[in-house]
């Protein structure tokens, strides 16, 4: 009997930050609590339990967007670093990137979109304080993500063929045993830690999101352990006059803050809008190294916690950015 | 006697005017977003903008901000996910894809990651986002940008987004989908299409006062020349009321 063989093609040059490691994830998953049990806890208990130095972590959706802000914060404020990024980032990336806590970066987007590129991600990468950038493109990167969803190793696309975003990638591009075409396999992406940030959730953790889900559900179904801040705490009752509007189930889900305004100064749907003012004194300060420095320190380091930068920021200015009050 | 307008303005008014009624349509950050909307309130009320992160059939009434926010799926017709948008890419259903970029090559392959080198760039970019996505498996890419050596250039530092890559057939052998790719390049200059059988962008049509001369001097490489070619006409009057009244009057991007 002659040997099969499966061609591959093409193939990344950079390596795996993180290998896929299916069996990992099943292990994970078959200790994790599946009791109704309430996991709500501050942003400073949930990163003490949960984080470790090194980790491999992501967050969703991302900064001017239903981020966990007040969780990033608390990260960075924990003294915590050397960590691996899922780099879709945009406010919470400038953050973690000015902390220069973070080591490695599978990245498909790090910019301020409509402001242009990152400077502190210019800055993290151009010096070599980021020790390797990985690229991937945006459906790329949810599709790992996807694919640990889905238990399994690697997931097949088009995306990134015949481009120098896979020749600077590590995914492989195999002959498909079927088509005989070649066919792009993306390693399945597992976070050690995930954060999401959402409408409402229950005590136990089942949450909703309002609008679009952006890459919550692949995200937190690829997650070890995932930290779930909210806007709300609702009863489970309302959950369940609704279950169909569960996107993350509670066994998935390991703590659940309570943060009003947890994506501040980023937008949350129905909610608020984004803080453009801050937003763009955040642009101005990160365009130099001192003045994200000195930005650092006031909005993120001298404030203890969540409340207190509530309080800074002040009633008056949260009102005028609240959908049906000041926008 | 016809308003003055800035060159940004003429792009998303040369974009806009590309904008098919009845279609879907990817639409990336900055300028495309602006050609969206001001398509939709000229030229293609039907317009269907499809955002990455889940934004399906919005009325764009506020400029999005992000690919993400909530003007993306203002009163739209569906908010869904990542991965829904990307794989109904993938299977086919959308026509048209918006993208910018830093460099571009005679084959429509764009860069938006490093100028320089990978490991120690003298400029690091964002990165694809979707606009590897995109330039993979909608069946037109519109690429818009400003017109200029710096940007059209022999050979760009890196393919983010794949055009024609090296040429005819190039994409089929690499097992991008059949039938897809660059459709046009909207530029400060001209408008430039791909030449069918060597896939190398070709002048089409030349924005009002610039000549044949003035593109070539502001590409770096050899363009084709389409045997007859066509003049774009300036912004119109409607066109610059409604993009300065009504897409853009916080005046974000201008």
């Amino acid at each position: 009997m002659t040997e099969k063989v499966v061609r591959i093609v093409d193939e990344g040059l950079l390596p795996l930050i993180k290998p896929p490691d299916p069996e990992d994830l099943r292990a994970a998953n078959r200790t994790r609590d599946k009791g109704l049990v309430d996991k709500r806890m501050s942003e400073d208990e949930a990163i003490a339990r949960f984080v470790e130095d090194g980790m491999y972590i992501g967050f969703e959706l991302y900064g001017s967007v239903r981020c966990p802000m007040s969780l990033v914060r608390a990260l960075i404020r924990s003294g915590k670093k050397h960590f691996d990024l899922a780099g879709q980032g945009v406010h919470e990336a400038d953050l973690l990137l000015a902390a220069g806590i973070i080591e490695r970066i599978d990245c498909t987007y790090i910019g301020q979109e409509v402001y242009g590129v990152s400077a502190p991600l210019r800055r993290a990468v151009e010096s070599g304080q980021v020790k390797q950038v990985v690229e991937w493109s945006n459906g790329a990167i949810t599709w790992r993500f996807k694919a640990a969803a889905m238990g399994l190793p690697f997931i097949p696309t088009y995306s990134m063929l015949g481009s120098d975003t896979l020749k600077y990638s590590s995914a492989v591009a195999i002959e498909d045993p079927y088509t005989k075409r070649p066919i792009c396999l993306l390693p399945a992406l597992t976070l050690d830690v995930g954060f999401i940030h959402v409408n409402r959730a229950d005590k136990f953790g089942n949450c909703q999101v309002d609008g679009i889900s952006g890459f919550a559900l692949e995200m937190a179904r690829a997650s070890k352990r995932l930290i779930v801040s909210t806007e709300e705490i609702v009863d489970s009752e309302v959950i369940r006059a609704k279950p169909h509007l569960t996107v993350i189930p509670w066994y998935n889900i390991d703590a659940v803050v309570h943060a009003p305004f947890g994506s501040w100064p980023g937008e949350m749907t129905g909610m608020y809008e984004r803080d453009e003012d801050h937003y763009r004194m955040f642009i101005e300060a990160s365009q130099k190294a001192e003045a994200t420095d000195a930005y650092m320190k006031e909005w993120v380091h001298d404030l203890p916690d969540h409340q207190a930068l509530l309080d800074k920021i002040g009633r008056a200015r949260l009102d005028a950015i609240v959908i049906g009050k000041g926008a | 006697m016809s308003m003055e307008y800035s060159p940004k303005e003429l792009l998303i008014c040369l974009g806009a005017r590309l904008v098919e009624d009845h279609t879907m349509a990817f639409i990336g950050t900055g300028i495309p977003m602006l050609a969206a909307s001001l398509a939709q309130k000229i030229y293609a009320p039907n317009l269907v903008p499809v955002f990455e992160f889940g934004g399906v059939g919005a009325v764009l009434e506020k400029l999005p901000l992000a690919v993400g926010d909530m003007r993306t799926f203002n009163k739209a017709l569906q908010a869904s996910s990542i991965c829904d948008i990307m794989e109904t890419a993938q299977r086919g259903f959308i026509e048209y894809g918006f993208i910018g970029g830093a460099q571009i090559d005679m084959y429509g392959n764009l860069n938006t990651t490093v100028i320089g080198d990978h490991a120690k760039p003298k400029v690091r970019m964002p990165g694809s986002g979707g606009a590897n996505d995109i330039g993979s498996a909608i069946w037109r890419t519109i690429a818009i940008m400003p017109h200029d050596t710096r940007r059209f250039v022999e050979k760009i530092d890196f393919v983010t987004t794949p055009g024609y890559l090296t040429g005819p057939g190039a994409r089929e052998a690499a097992g991008l989908p059949a039938g897809t790719g660059p459709y046009r390049v909207v530029t400060s200059l001209a408008t430039l299409g791909y030449d069918e059988a060597t896939c190398r962008m070709k002048l089409l049509a030349l924005n009002p006062g610039v000549t044949v001369e003035q593109v070539r001097q502001n590409t770096g490489f050899e363009l084709l020349i389409a045997d007859t070619l066509e003049e774009n006409h300036p912004p119109t009057d409607e066109e610059l009321r409604v993009l300065r009244e009504d897409v853009d009057p916080d005046k974000l991007y201008r």
